[in-house]
């Protein structure tokens, strides 16, 4: 729908001077300015997707806290101790732990969001807001356990004496390149699954196979040089390799062509997710 | 003359279905299936829910929007609120909208009640601002004081309505757009309803009300539009709107097969009346009665999806649409629970059809949960006559005189005589 505004923004709600309905151009924009109005409606969605989560299992903050624990563990005994992969000198179990983190933000970021505007069906059909706002508060409420994960690993590196060296400032940069990472795939897969209901099917596919073709288990430089560029197409290779990097002070090095490969494919996924998602998403509400 | 808050300007709405399951989503591994096979594509279903719509409402209008199902009174209301789009056709709207399409939209069971008023009001459109000026206003409203901090799981249905309604009801935009959603849960409350309701209507604000209940919007609303297979049939006073309505709908007989004309869709496809007939104490169908005859309605429905608690309501009108009786299940404590998906068949027997000779309909027809939130409502009506010749009857019935029959008790309870010689008679 292309909409017309000559508008007075009153906080958070759009007051319309004048409002024009019209059907949708070719053309797709991304209307922050109605975004931002309706930013009030996406924190509360945010918020209550992660009160839902911890109210509703009793051990709610206790399964933050094993879930990268026990895969670290896990993790660690496979690829450390079984097949003795190398670490570049940082203790396996950290290098495990640093992979796990960001990755298990990622896998969770795509399943709440793949299914999220399915999910939300009633919302979408008695209600309007910008149907973007469902998909991107499905992957944000992700950041609570993100914190938690983060507070274990503070814990681990101070375990083992680690003392965090100026690149960490980057380490902020690298979430946003996460968030972005997740939220490209998630619009693509939101929008999708409203047209074909099986595609949420897949996800749980990927985020497996994904879990071993990343380097969450592994350092990503124990990839032979022949098979870099096709592993780097995994934008979130760059952005594990990016966290080691930022944590352990330079002891494994940052793979500048992987970053810079994996921000392009994000960028590329972010920019046609949106695109696709707002040339379908006038259509959800008729075929959810 | 101001210009108008809501500009309607040769507004079209064209929907297409997949014919398989009714269904209007595809499953990939379908798709992908079928372009190998030399599978002939499923004819998808097309059709216009409205055609060239043009309308102007200035400020401060009540609009009811009447039709029978599927003439494109929901499709409108979604298309003012923005959930869908129209493919043809543009509206102009000067003034903020808010849309009641149900209540409690984003309620969710584990939040408090107090979490889910700011939840709901936000969804709705108000700020945390306004949420929060209006929070006791609308906790009085809603009479859940006491339960204000349970998770709303924990509260019977009654309250959780009253509680999504109560939130819906402090909204103030300028154009408020509603859905049947005129009067729920129990009787008392429904009077409360339809109370704010009414305030709403005469506070100045715009209002558009989309019912199947005719009594109810020629009371709120003063003009009226009627709308027949997605075209304007009517635009005018809401009296004449109904008359024209009940008018266009003289049903033909007494065994009426619903038409498919648009059946819901996903989340609102839950269950549909699919037919009605009328039938004698034989069980024969029947289309004529006389005074002391049973009337049994038989009404055939579908669930598609399971419901909880059913309750049912249908009037009985003149030939010139005056309602004469309102029949509603719970007066006798009739409620269909747990219901799962299936064909039914209702019979619902009226006795003592007492009606003078002339043709009546039977029809209105409504299904609703225990809070009397819509579940399905049809315009479709049964033809019957009452015809003269009853054994009850020993005299000409007069029309003038009365519509109903009814015999009372007759006794002389005081007497002043004033002659005391005793006559022969």
């Amino acid at each position: 729908m292309r909409t017309d505004t000559r508008e007075i923004t009153r906080a958070g709600i759009v007051f319309m001077n004048e409002l024009v309905i019209r059907p949708k151009s070719k053309f797709v924009s991304l209307d922050f300015k109605e975004l931002w109005a309706y930013r009030e409606l996406f924190l509360f969605l945010a918020w209550r997707d992660v009160m839902v989560k911890y109210k509703q299992t009793a051990i709610g903050v206790v399964w933050a806290v094993i879930r990268p624990v026990l895969t670290m563990i896990v993790f660690t005994v496979i690829f450390g101790k079984v097949a003795h992969l190398p670490s570049n000198d940082i203790p396996y179990p950290l290098l495990t732990l640093s992979g796990t983190v960001p990755w298990q933000f990622f896998a969770n970021a795509l399943s709440e969001s793949s299914n999220s505007v399915v999910a939300n069906a009633q919302m979408i059909s008695k209600v309007y807001f910008p149907r973007l706002i469902i998909p991107t508060s499905a992957i944000l409420s992700g950041l609570v356990d993100l914190g938690i994960s983060f507070l274990i690993l503070m814990g681990m590196m101070a375990w083992y004496r680690i003392t965090p060296t100026v690149n960490l400032l980057f380490l902020p940069l690298l979430v946003l390149l996460m968030i972005a990472c997740a939220l490209g795939i998630g619009l693509w897969f939101s929008a999708l699954n409203v047209e074909y209901r099986d595609v949420r099917y897949i996800v749980p596919f990927l985020v497996q196979l994904g879990t071993y073709v990343s380097p969450v288990g592994f350092s990503g430089s124990v990839i032979p040089e022949k098979w870099h560029l096709l592993f780097c197409l995994n934008p979130m290779v760059g952005v594990i390799n990016g966290f080691r990097w930022s944590l352990f002070g330079g002891k494994e090095p940052l793979d500048q062509n992987g970053l810079l490969i994996g921000a392009l494919i994000t960028v590329l996924l972010l920019v046609s997710g949106a695109w696709h998602f707002r040339r379908t998403e006038k259509t959800f509400a008729d075929i959810i | 003359m101001s210009k108008p808050i809501i500009e309607v300007h040769r507004i079209s709405k064209l929907y297409r279905l997949g014919a398989t399951h009714g269904q209007s989503y595809k499953v990939l591994r379908d798709v992908i299936a079928g372009a190998f096979s030399r599978k002939k594509q499923d004819s998808l279903r097309e059709f216009w829910a409205l055609q060239d719509i043009s309308f102007d409402v200035q400020e401060g209008e009540v609009l009811g929007v009447i039709g029978r199902n599927g003439a494109g009174k929901s499709t409108l209301l979604k298309i003012l609120s923005r959930i869908t789009e129209p493919t043809a056709g543009e509206i102009t709207l000067r003034g903020r909208v808010a849309s009641l399409l149900e209540v409690g939209t984003g309620f969710h069971p584990e939040l408090t009640g107090r979490e889910n008023i700011f939840m709901n009001g936000a969804i709705l459109g108000m700020t945390r601002q306004e949420i929060r000026s209006k929070f006791d206003e609308i906790v009085a409203f809603s009479e859940v004081e006491r339960f204000i901090d349970t998770p709303v799981k924990r509260y019977s249905s009654g309250m959780y309505v009253r509680l999504a309604f109560a939130v819906a009801a402090h909204l103030e935009p300028e154009i408020l757009l509603v859905d049947e959603v005129l009067s729920v849960g129990d009787a008392e409350f429904q009077k409360k309803c339809l109370g704010k309701m009414g305030e709403v209507a005469k506070g100045g604000r715009t209002v558009l009300f989309v019912s199947h209940n005719l009594g109810s919007v020629k009371q709120l609303c003063s003009k009226g539009i009627l709308l027949d297979r997605g075209k304007i049939a009517f635009e005018g006073p809401i009296e004449e709107a109904v008359n024209q309505y009940l008018a266009n709908n003289k049903p033909a007989s007494s065994n009426v097969q619903f038409r498919d004309l648009a059946a819901p869709f996903g989340v609102d496809d839950v269950a549909h009346f699919t037919a009605v007939s009328l039938h004698g104490s034989d069980g024969n169908p029947r289309d004529s009665f006389v005074i002391g005859d049973d009337l049994h309605i038989r009404v055939e429905m579908a669930f598609r999806q399971p419901v909880r608690i059913v309750q049912f309501s249908l009037i009985i009108r003149s030939s010139a649409g005056l309602g004469i009786y309102h029949i509603v299940s719970p007066d006798r404590g009739f409620w269909m629970q747990n219901v799962s998906p299936g064909k039914y068949v209702l019979e619902i027997v009226v006795p003592d059809i007492a009606l003078y000779p002339g043709k009546y309909t039977v029809g209105d027809l409504w299904m609703a949960d225990a809070n009397n939130c819509k579940i399905d409502a049809t315009s479709e009506s049964a033809l019957f006559a009452v015809t003269d010749g009853s054994p009850l009857i020993n005299r000409p019935l007069n029309h003038s005189h009365g519509m109903i029959h009814k015999t009372a008790e007759w006794e002389i309870v005081t007497s002043d005589l004033v002659c005391h010689e005793e006559r022969a008679l």
